[in-house]
């Protein structure tokens, strides 16, 4: 493929990007709650276009088993799911990091039975939270395409070979025809070469993986599995530089939307970011020191970024997209208030859940939930959480 | 010889767990999870080898003389030998500490 800007929806683009990454193994479920990209793929692979195994499997437990076992004879391995299918995943998916298999995964996030529903939110992906991937959530078309390769290069590294998350939102972004930046095959390849895995699963060189894991040994498993996500962290930031280098567009775990001289800011992930920057720009009109804090790195977490983005600052509104039923807030507002704990100059954290199963959150919304916090943090009323937009 | 797994540190823990000493889970003697340990009757062993055939953990073995005898390091003291056995010839007998 040439470099070339194109109108396309969102899955076509990342399954043409996965294509681009050359990648040897594809397995997925191909009905509900799938999406158009592994659709696609398989008629890449079909047509000829890509030179890859494509595995329709039986269920998302044998798509992620199938990516397993491809990932650990060194093949680059992609799946993509969401919803019931990651659910029905989870028992592999935590077997993947902790074997320390490079997979690559597109979970266009969508809401968790029951009841039954598959919009859009990010109740799936805070179910696999702990699971020891890495999680990235992107916001349009284009920083999908762009971290579909981004994933592959940082999954394979061979001082972080751990699996990737690439969140999507579903249906508002990955059903979206975008105008994305396409770059050419040739760019691709030198950002992430052919892949070669140290000490792959071969008969010549028998190992056994997936062992049984003794009380005597488990623990240091599980740190030994804890401190490689960890150190993720600066091989995320490296390949980030290393797209910058080639495309001129640059990423950040954190990204800021006028935040410098910012009282209150309005923290979110994934694709709601956009219309909190629209809701920021009419309150700047308003008078309102207000802007944009975005989580773009989940796992591993990062908390000096987000510190350092919100150090000074009165209060952090935090838009969560899932709750945790009977704990103290959602998921995001959660790791804020752990992230912030202890430090000088920490905002205090107003949470709010909003937007379930792709219920509208609009630019009002935004302005109303930045107001109500701002007023909350003011009052101290900063305990729990709110269901925005919760009728009765 | 493996490492025993209680002096591994978890910087010496291989990427993903993984073993790269294939069959070392022979090292492992389960044989002191037991608790009760089968003691053959030879007189009344017809030798049928069922007692071989069902035992899940391969500890049981085949002697020259055709007797059928336990492996004392792996035999987790299940029962399954004496529970099959045609003949009865099986008898599971609490262990001493």
């Amino acid at each position: 493929m040439a470099k070339e800007r194109k109108g396309i929806e969102v899955s076509l683009a990342v399954a043409e990007a996965v294509a681009q990454a050359d990648c040897d193994v594809i397995a997925a479920y191909p009905i509900t709650p799938q999406t158009h990209i592994v659709e696609h793929l398989s008629e890449l692979v079909a047509d000829g276009h890509l030179d890859a195994e494509f595995v329709p499997v039986e269920s998302e437990h044998s798509a992620m088993s199938v990516c397993c076992g491809a990932a650990a004879v060194g093949a680059r391995t992609f799946t993509s799911t969401g919803s019931q299918g990651l659910a029905l995943m989870a028992e592999i998916f935590f077997i993947a990091s902790s074997s320390r298999l490079p997979v690559v995964m597109a979970l266009a996030n969508r809401s968790l039975s029951g009841p039954l529903s598959i919009w859009n939110d990010h109740t799936d992906v805070m179910m696999v939270r702990d699971g020891g991937w890495i999680h990235v959530f992107v916001e349009n078309g284009q920083e999908a395409y762009d971290h579909a390769f981004w994933a592959f290069r940082v999954a394979e590294d061979p001082a972080v070979r751990l699996p990737v998350a690439l969140n999507i939102d579903g249906f508002i972004m990955t059903h979206m025809i975008e105008p994305i930046d396409f770059e050419d095959d040739e760019l691709i390849k030198r950002y992430i070469p052919e892949y070669r895995m140290e000490k792959p699963l071969h008969p010549d060189n028998p190992v056994s993986m997936g062992c049984f894991g003794m009380p005597e040994i488990y623990t240091e498993v599980q740190m030994s599995r804890e401190q490689a996500l960890v150190d993720s962290y600066t091989t995320c930031i490296r390949a980030w530089e290393e797209w910058e280098s080639l495309t001129g567009r640059r990423y950040h775990p954190v990204e800021t939307y006028r935040t410098d001289d910012a009282e209150y800011c309005i923290v979110t992930m994934g694709s709601l970011g956009e219309t909190a920057m629209a809701a920021v720009d009419e309150l700047r009109e308003q008078g309102e020191k207000v802007g944009v804090i975005k989580i773009r790195l989940w796992r591993p977490f990062p908390f000096d970024d987000i510190y350092r983005a919100a150090a000074g600052k009165d209060a952090l509104i935090v838009l969560d997209r899932a709750i945790s039923f009977g704990g103290p807030g959602g998921p995001v507002g959660l790791e804020l208030r752990s992230a912030m704990c202890c430090r000088p100059q920490a905002p205090v954290i107003v949470d709010y859940v909003a937007g379930l199963a792709s219920r509208d959150v609009r630019v009002e919304d935004f302005k109303s939930i930045m107001l109500e916090g701002k007023a909350k943090a003011a009052e101290g009323d900063v305990c729990g959480y709110t269901l925005y937009g919760l009728r009765g | 010889m493996a490492r025993p797994m209680d002096e591994i540190r978890w910087q010496d823990v291989e990427i993903g767990g993984t073993c790269s000493e294939p069959g070392s889970s022979r090292e492992y003697k389960t044989g002191s999870w037991r608790s009760l340990l089968p003691v053959v009757d030879k007189d009344m062993c017809i030798r049928c080898g069922v007692c071989w055939l069902f035992c899940p953990d391969v500890a049981i073995s085949q002697s020259e003389d055709g007797h059928f005898q336990t492996d004392e390091e792996y035999c987790k003291g299940c029962g399954i030998c004496a529970r099959e056995c045609p003949v009865g010839c099986i008898t599971m007998v609490i262990e001493e500490e």
